[in-house]
């Protein structure tokens, strides 16, 4: 019982820190899941930037959420097509869970009080008015 | 006795957790996990195969399962 209990002690001091948006909270979040292997993720990220940029002074800020298991992986995508937004790096898929996640890219759009106001699957250009009409909305109330 | 009854009982739901999160398609998405070396070609094939027998899938696929891609 001992073993037991130092192992789940030893466990849980060296389990790595949990993705989180708390340093965000206060803010209306666009949460955008992503991960290299993902083509419309890709399509998505200069839009993702142009938004950040256009409305990060209104309380706003997009947060990449992603869910390589390797980082190696994120790391190369990210070389090859920056983001200007804050990353959170979730490769155990706490955050995927919790948004209850059906596809990628999934987005979903928080309010400040971290409440789910819109949400939309995949990610297509011909879409993207549409997206930016529902973050004006959330941003006007 | 109970304990091993328990465990027992656990194999049993050891499949309930099946089927595989849109995130966790990491390895399956990758090229080299798809059966055909030519995607436009299987693309072609499946078009062909859903327009015959209005079913798709079942091919492998390259994206998250969005649908757009």
């Amino acid at each position: 019982m001992k073993v037991l209990l130092s192992f789940l002690i030893l466990w849980s001091v060296s389990a790595p820190a949990q993705p989180t948006l708390e340093e965000h909270r206060g803010k209306v979040i666009y949460l955008d899941f992503w991960a290299s292997w993902c083509t419309p993720c890709l399509a998505s990220f200069p839009w993702l930037n142009q938004i950040h940029e256009k409305y990060k002074s209104k309380n706003f800020t997009v947060v990449g959420v992603n869910l390589d298991k390797k980082r190696e992986k994120a790391d190369d995508f990210l070389s090859s097509q920056p983001a200007n937004f804050p990353l959170v790096f979730d490769p155990e898929g706490k955050l995927p869970t919790k948004y209850k996640v059906e596809g990628m890219p999934y987005s979903v759009i928080l309010d400040e009080q971290g409440k789910v106001i819109h949400r939309h699957i995949g990610f297509d250009i011909a879409k993207t008015a549409e997206y930016q009409k529902a973050i004006e909305e959330v941003l006007k109330k | 006795m109970k304990w091993l009854l328990f465990i027992l009982m656990l194999n049993l739901v050891g499949c309930a957790g099946w089927g595989v999160n849109p995130w966790d398609r990491d390895l399956m998405a990758q090229k080299s996990m798809q059966f055909g070396a030519e995607s436009v070609d299987e693309a072609y094939t499946d078009h062909i195969y859903f327009s015959k027998e209005g079913s798709s899938g079942g091919s492998g696929f390259s994206g998250g399962g969005c649908g757009c891609n």
